[in-house]
């Protein structure tokens, strides 16, 4: 007797634990990647955004406590936008925004030319065929990004391989600048990125009916009124997307610029770089990664809207 | 004239007419493949005229290369007098309804009907007042501005058909318009497609592969097989006189008997088959060499079942055992064993009910079976 209504209370609970496991199941698996964006995306951001209100001063770390106990039970929070008002008024930061923002801009058009053909002719060619083209976009992955920007040091510079062969053929007389100028960093930004580009392409194109394009030309549509009337407005998710993920990294991107640019590129990823290294002034640094970030946010929120109506559509 | 009203009907048996659609030996070639072999087909004004074949027996390519999405290897193609072989599918008046439909999906049912009229430059008012028009034709004026995925499959089906319609194409081409509809919806749209044909009097293309759909539907009929013509004609006249094996047993059931030509009159043939052992006879002549092996074909619906033998020879008759009865209603499917193992298929009508639950013919009894002289058909391949 007692021994059965020990049994029957331990298989309720055991009923109960299994119960509360499959309800939790769910929770528990978004819980891990919330828990780790938590931890290494949203944490830093606001010890960033910490940093970017306060003063800089010579000391380790270089910046002012936001909160201090000035005396027992009275706390003294700082709180500066100063380095806020300063990256207003000095326009060099302005300036190299818009730089930025000018150079990723043009880099995305670029990639898009480049990219929109490409994964078109990668889509409507065999099978065989289009598993090559498909590895040679994802082959130069496999090697280190810096080596490959270095390669370009290397082609583009005054002694370098593409100058040294227009000299050999007698086109030029003398080399033609081209590293260190705003053109070997377009070439830089959009050789990197165009993979990008191309790939969500693909990935919409392969999706794309192609009676449709059929259907068109027989309503009396010719080729390039099917394209801008039935292409177009069907691919227009990859090109998002892929105008996105090659957008928002290009406007941040430090290395080509200081690279293939020397110093006469100013991209904001370059000011960042020297108000933490060069100036050691932190605060404003972050303060001018807070504001990248915001410059950024309104594409990133532009293209989440775009996928939720994409899911919402299908 | 009054000889031209006497074909009204049926225009291919006028020696006068001007076909309006000309295919002369159009073959196509896809590598190494054949789809289309050297094809000839010609198509009258009004007609609807239905490809029939199994899958692979090159219509869709036919059909295609009508629309002008394939162009032909060799041959050509004339459309209302003007050679269309090599005419983009944007140029040539001739629109074509999609197995898939291929409705614009980022467009409402509106933008699609009238997407035609738009290439054309027609103006707003008048491509505003055709849409409508077209969309009160196949009843579908409340759906207007909704998109393709949210119609049901007979609505798609009818946007897709309202699009293809409203240029006044010469020609419409149909790739297996009812394909994608369930029985009962397919059944009610073969006859909205024939009433909006004779309304139209635009002349159809339809490509199918059921057998069914393109006897309800159509004034003529080519069967094809390995990319080629088996035989072009009416329903009554493919399915009472097909011209070979393949034919007979392509469209509808056929019972086929081998046998040799014993007797060549000039009002009959004799037929003498081994297995079973039956000799038939046909009530009209034909060029043929007597002793020469033929098949004669028989269809279910044309042999008679009873139980007492109606003759003592064994001319148009067999002594055979039901095997198998399939009771579908209206009518009975009879399996019938005749000599040694064949099984001869007899579809009779259910004329009166059976008495006490009895039906007239049981399994495993003894039965004759009987026909017409005017019933079989004899072909030579």
């Amino acid at each position: 007797m007692n021994e059965s209504a020990e049994s029957s209370a331990q298989n309720r609970l055991l009923q109960r634990m299994s119960h509360l496991l499959q309800r939790n199941w769910r929770s528990l698996v978004l819980f891990i990647p919330f828990f780790w964006l938590l931890l290494f995306f949203l944490a830093p951001f606001f010890i960033v955004l910490k940093i970017s209100l306060a003063e800089s001063i010579i000391a380790s770390p270089p910046f002012t406590p936001m909160i201090e106990w000035v005396e027992e039970g009275i706390m003294h929070i700082r709180v500066v936008v100063d380095n806020y008002a300063y990256l207003w008024e000095d326009d060099l930061y302005a300036k190299t925004y818009l730089n930025s923002l000018k150079i990723s801009s043009i880099s995305t058009i670029l990639c898009l030319l480049i990219g929109y053909p490409m994964a078109y002719a990668i889509v409507r060619s065999n099978h065989t065929t289009k598993h090559i083209l498909l590895m040679l976009v994802i082959l130069p992955f496999w090697t280190s990004f810096l080596l490959r920007v270095y390669a370009w040091m290397g082609l583009l510079a005054d002694q370098g391989t593409i100058n040294n062969l227009l000299i050999a053929i007698g086109i030029v007389d003398e080399p033609i600048r081209m590293l260190y100028t705003p053109f070997a960093v377009y070439v830089g930004i959009v050789y990197t990125y165009v993979p990008f580009m191309i790939l969500p392409l693909y990935a919409n194109m392969e999706k794309l009916d192609w009676t449709l394009l059929e259907a068109a030309a027989d309503l009396g549509a010719k080729p390039m009124t099917t394209f801008f009337t039935v292409t177009l407005p069907m691919t227009l998710p990859g090109i998002i997307a892929g105008s996105l993920l090659v957008f928002i990294p290009a406007t941040g991107e430090y290395v080509i610029p200081d690279l293939l640019g020397g110093g006469n590129v100013l991209m904001i990823g370059r000011i960042l770089y020297n108000e933490f290294n060069a100036n050691i002034d932190w605060p404003v640094a972050s303060a001018v990664a807070i504001a990248l970030l915001l410059l950024l946010v309104l594409p990133m929120m532009l293209y989440q809207h775009m996928q939720a109506r994409q899911v919402e559509a299908e | 004239m009054s000889q031209s009203a006497d074909y009204n009907d049926r225009p291919w048996l006028d020696p006068d007419a001007e076909p309006f659609i000309k295919v002369q030996s159009v073959s196509k070639h896809f590598g190494d493949f054949t789809a289309v072999d050297s094809v000839d087909l010609e198509i009258y004004k009004g007609e609807l005229f239905c490809l029939l074949g199994g899958s692979g027996c090159g219509k869709t390519t036919l059909l295609r290369m009508l629309a002008g999405f394939e162009t032909p290897s060799s041959g050509s193609i004339v459309i209302d007098g003007v050679n269309m072989t090599d005419v983009p599918p944007y140029e040539r008046p001739v629109n074509m309804m999609f197995q898939s439909y291929a409705l614009f999906p980022h467009m409402s049912v509106e933008s699609n009907v009238g997407y035609g009229l738009r290439r054309d430059g027609i103006a707003k008012s008048e491509i505003d007042q055709r849409v409508e028009d077209m969309l009160a034709m196949v009843e579908l004026t409340q759906f207007r501005k909704r998109k393709p995925h949210q119609l049901s499959g007979g609505q798609k089906q009818r946007v897709a058909l309202a699009r293809a319609l409203i240029k006044q194409p010469k020609m419409l081409l149909l790739d297996e318009p009812l394909a994608a509809l369930d029985k009962r919806l397919r059944v009610q749209t073969q006859y909205e497609l024939m009433n909006i044909q004779e309304k139209l009097g635009v002349t159809f293309v339809v490509v199918t592969h059921d057998q069914e759909e393109a006897m309800t539907l159509s004034t003529r009929i080519a069967v094809m097989d390995v990319g080629r013509f088996q035989q072009i004609g009416t329903p009554t006249e493919i399915y009472e006189f097909p011209s070979s094996r393949l034919v007979a047993t392509f469209i509808g059931n056929a019972n086929m008997f081998e046998g040799r030509v014993i007797e060549n009159g000039t009002d009959h043939v004799i037929v003498e088959s081994k297995d079973p052992a039956c000799n038939f006879y046909i009530d009209h002549g034909m060029s043929i060499v007597e002793g020469s092996k033929v098949w004669v074909a028989l269809r279910p619906e044309k042999i008679k079942i009873t139980k007492q033998s109606e003759t003592d020879s064994n001319t148009n008759s067999i002594k055979g055992m039901v095997s198998d009865i399939g009771y579908l209603g209206g009518t009975s499917t009879y399996r019938v064993l005749i000599g040694d193992g064949r099984i001869v298929e007899i579809t009779s009508p259910n004329l009166n009910r059976p008495k006490d639950g009895n039906p007239p013919i049981d399994w495993d009894e003894e039965v004759y079976l009987s026909w017409e002289p005017s019933s079989s058909v004899v072909l030579t391949k």
